[in-house]
């Protein structure tokens, strides 16, 4: 069994026809739930439950206060290379777009711990672009160990990997996991991922359940939205949290729904997501998954953002940097893989939650090892 | 006779098949299930095994049980 | 119902009413008691013989449509519930097992570690293993894991009809086993069996509650019909409270004026 089957079963669905019937009084059983079964997720998805946002909204707020009480879990990104052997449409480190490649020594990753560390954050999240040349196993590996020594909580977000290897990366000191299928639909996939590595669907669609089962804390999932079919990727995404739920009891399924910003190479996303509709988006895997943590990264804006601390979000990035080194040396910060909404300090973000009547959390967790 | 161990009881039998040890006993063979030195011998074989001296015999039958 | 079967094993059941043979003040009411209940599946023990006593075989009531259930009772040990278990499949009993390994004879609580052993075993050997337990999820996991073909939670302690003591747990159960969920041992009467099916539980298993009433004829078309009114309800999806939004928008009237949102 793989996630596979889930996504061959829906492959012909008739999802249009399903949305055209989906009624005012059918978002309303959905909503009133305690368990939802998928094709009520796939209701709150709905063009109809655009009408329902309040008290999806209601319901969301309960659940998660219920579940994570009004806390805030903070973390901060770490890119350490850009080098990449893909080639996605929608990326900015896309080989072939002429941008500064680099990767970082060691003693320079030290430097970027040195200044994130000084902000308060204990929560970091280490990604690179997908290179076995550049950023190969014994290299991620000292990474880590050498990250431990400044974070409570080291994640990852880089190419996917065998089980073996995820279990060698955990010794290092990884806890937790995010990889994001992007797209769940195989025809877009194609599409967007040209070369590399990454052209491979069904090694990345198994990824997460690798990670569970080499034993990760936290795996985090989520498409890139814009890229297929909006409402069929969060539905696809959701079902996706729920198959390895249901799997890896010792697991913390974590949810994301990455909006595509623009980056180097001004790529249009067919099926972008508007503010409303994310909204929306949030609020049914919040529903539907009631005890996942809910991530939304600076590609968000501020404003928005703290608007979105009620509705169901537990984790936020904060005084993020998407390029390599820009932490240490702010100048490094052009070789974005994407570009920033959120441009507040780690210190402004922790304000304003706050000030939403929330706490801000640097440190869930520490690995005692 | 020979001395076998039925049921966890030690007794004296007359040496024989297993079908003549279920006759003597005045067992129904049709409810009857035997263990024979822990290999279970369903009923066509009964006959064609002969009891040995020492030999652990389990003779079960299904009841009543929830 | 006959659109909603039930399939453990690969063997498919009309019926989600399990019923035991144990306790019957006459055996003979067991084959009228299966009629009346439309019950397809029904345990059995296996116990060594009295050997001065007359035999009776408990297999004589019960209609070869039925699929048996023999159970392990007697057994202590994760062995002992093997060695009962081929014991029974050489008797020709089927490939079913309900592994029951007692080893508190005061509350005769289901030993969870013996019967996870149990099970791993039997289910290597082809075996549709159906383990009785405390509903204890991640042990039900395992036995998923494991290869049982259901799993089978207690209501309550072995005869004791006091219901779904534990339903909270079991719930959960429900919620995350990928195998049928059966409700095995405390249920008492038929609006407990009902409760159980609406829950959301695949199947209940009653013997005592059966078997020790007046009429256990009468009493197996109870459950019969409580059961098939639980699961319908359960299939109707029952309206649930649902709570009134307020008329104005707290959390969402931003949305409104999302433009001046930077």
């Amino acid at each position: 069994m793989s996630f596979i089957d889930i996504v061959e079963k829906y492959q012909h669905f008739d999802f249009e026809g399903f949305f055209g019937q989906v009624t005012d009084r059918d978002v309303v059983c959905a909503v009133a739930k305690e368990k939802m079964e998928p094709l009520d997720f796939l209701a709150l998805l709905s063009p109809t439950a655009a009408g329902h946002l309040e008290p999806m909204a209601q319901k969301a707020l309960r659940l998660t206060v219920q579940y994570f009480g009004r806390t805030i879990q903070l973390f901060i990104p770490l890119y350490i290379s850009n080098y990449c052997s893909n080639q996605c449409l929608y990326c900015g480190f896309n080989r072939t777009h002429a941008i500064e490649r680099k990767t970082l020594t060691l003693a320079e990753i030290e430097c970027e711990a040195q200044a994130i560390a000084s902000t308060g954050m204990q929560h970091l999240l280490l990604l690179t672009g997908e290179s076995w040349e550049a950023t190969p196993m014994d290299y991620l590996e000292a990474a880590v160990r050498l990250l431990k020594r400044y974070f409570a909580s080291v994640s990852i977000e880089i190419f996917p990997l065998d089980e073996t290897d995820y279990r060698q990366l955990k010794a290092a000191g990884v806890d937790g996991l995010t990889l994001y299928q992007e797209t769940y639909d195989r025809s877009v996939y194609r599409q967007v991922h040209l070369s590399g590595r990454k052209a491979d669907y069904r090694y990345r669609l198994d990824a997460p359940e690798r990670g569970a089962r080499a034993g990760f804390r936290a795996v985090n999932i989520g498409p890139l939205v814009g890229l297929g079919e909006k409402r069929r990727e969060v539905f696809m995404c959701g079902l996706h949290a729920r198959y390895l739920d249901d799997r890896f009891l010792e697991t913390e399924i974590g949810l994301s729904l990455p909006r595509i910003n623009p980056a180097e190479g001004g790529f249009q996303p067919a099926h972008p997501a508007d503010d409303r509709t994310f909204v929306q988006f949030m609020l049914a895997l919040r529903l539907f998954m009631p005890r996942s943590g809910l991530t939304v990264s600076t590609r968000e804006r501020a404003g928005f953002r703290d608007r979105l601390i009620h509705l169901g979000v537990t984790r936020l990035s904060a005084g993020s940097c998407t390029g390599v080194g820009g932490y240490a040396r702010p100048a490094e910060r052009k070789t974005a893989q994407f570009e920033i909404s959120d441009q507040r300090s780690v210190a402004q973000v922790a304000q304003a939650i706050a000030a939403q009547g929330y706490q801000p959390v640097y440190k869930d967790w520490d690995l005692i090892a | 006779m020979i001395r076998v161990t039925i049921n966890g009881k030690t007794e004296s039998v007359g040496a024989g098949t297993i079908e003549q040890l279920v006759h003597d006993k005045g067992l129904r063979p049709e409810a009857l299930v035997v263990e024979h030195n822990f290999t279970i011998v369903k009923q066509p074989q009964w006959s064609r095994i002969r009891l040995s001296e020492g030999d652990t015999l389990e003779l079960l039958s299904f009841v009543g049980g929830g | 119902m006959e659109n909603d079967p039930l399939t453990i094993g690969g063997h498919e059941f009309t019926s989600r009413l399990f019923t035991g043979t144990g306790k019957f003040a006459d055996d003979r009411r067991i084959a009228d008691m299966l009629a009346a209940s439309g019950s397809q599946l029904i345990t059995v023990a296996l116990r060594r013989i009295d050997l001065g006593g007359k035999s009776h075989n408990i297999l004589d009531f019960i209609p070869k449509t039925v699929t048996l259930l023999p159970n392990t009772s007697g057994a202590r040990t994760a062995a002992e519930a093997v060695r009962i278990a081929r014991i029974a499949r050489e008797a020709g009993c089927g490939p079913f097992i309900k592994i029951e390994v007692i080893t508190d004879t005061k509350y005769l609580m289901p030993d969870n570690y013996e019967t996870l052993a149990a099970t791993e075993t039997l289910a290597r050997e082809g075996f549709v293993v159906l383990p009785y337990v405390l509903p204890d999820l991640p042990l039900a996991k395992r036995l998923e894991d494991a290869g049982a073909a259901a799993v089978m939670p207690l209501g309550a302690p072995i005869g004791s009809n006091r219901g779904l003591e534990t339903a909270p747990l079991i719930a959960l159960l429900i919620e995350n086993c990928r195998v049928p969920v059966v409700v095995d041992a405390g249920i008492g009467r038929p609006s407990h069996a009902a409760a159980a099916m609406e829950m959301g539980a695949d199947a209940v298993l009653v013997n005592t509650a059966i078997a020790t009433a007046e009429d256990p004829v009468a009493m197996g078309r109870a459950f019969s019909l409580a059961v098939e009114a639980g699961r319908m309800a359960y299939l109707a999806k029952m309206a649930e409270e649902s709570r009134t939004a307020r008329a104005s928008s707290p959390l969402t009237g931003f949305l409104d004026r999302i433009e001046d949102i930077v």
